[in-house]
């Protein structure tokens, strides 16, 4: 069985989330990339604010 | 960074055949609308995303919807039968854990539901390409 750590498994899911997205949204190879570049950053970086809020929260 | 949504690709029609195979086939098997259109990259990109996500749900000890008892269950049920035959196949051979029991797990689940969802919309870009509509 697979157990990632909980921030392995945000940068597995956006880094498969993300490589649909830009395939799928995007017409250019170049601009496939940097739109996929682009949501995997705001996966991971929304998912660490988020995490930091919650932090705060549950102080 | 550029975020600028697709155009619609003007003038470029391909109405011989039947135009919903890349649709289906993408929808049974993750990235095989892509192979027909001949787009080999996109859709080995997409087929290793969508199964590798598939897999490592499974492996996390992921639950796979199989009930149409509860409203729930039944939205989890036909999104995981978005996955074509990776549910099928899983579900002949037993796998996913029922019911969840771990945190680990839970993101599993998650990830086989998302896999199902990505496989939809790989399925509709193929189609997309299929009639012209992107390049």
């Amino acid at each position: 069985m697979f157990h990632p750590s909980h921030f392995a498994a945000v940068l597995l899911f956006a880094l498969f989330a993300s490589t649909v997205f830009g395939i799928t949204m995007r017409d250019t190879p170049v601009r496939m990339f940097r739109y996929g570049a682009y949501c995997f950053l705001l996966f991971v970086g929304s998912a660490i604010v988020l995490s930091w809020v919650m932090l705060l929260i549950a102080r | 960074m550029s975020t600028t949504p697709n155009k619609p690709v003007a003038g470029k029609k391909s109405d011989q055949g039947f135009v919903y195979l890349p649709l289906i086939a993408g929808w049974l098997v993750p990235g095989a609308g892509h192979f027909l259109l001949g787009k080999w990259v996109r859709g080995t990109l997409l087929a290793i995303s969508i199964v590798a996500m598939f897999v490592l749900g499974l492996a996390m000890q992921g639950k796979l919807y199989a009930s149409t008892q509860g409203v729930l269950d039944m939205l989890g049920t036909a999104d995981n039968l978005a996955t074509g035959l990776l549910y099928v196949v899983s579900r002949a051979l037993g796998l996913g854990a029922q019911p969840i029991q771990t945190t680990v797990a839970d993101y599993g689940t998650k990830f086989i539901v998302v896999a199902g969802l990505l496989n939809i919309i790989a399925a509709v870009d193929a189609h997309n390409l299929r009639t012209g509509r992107k390049s």
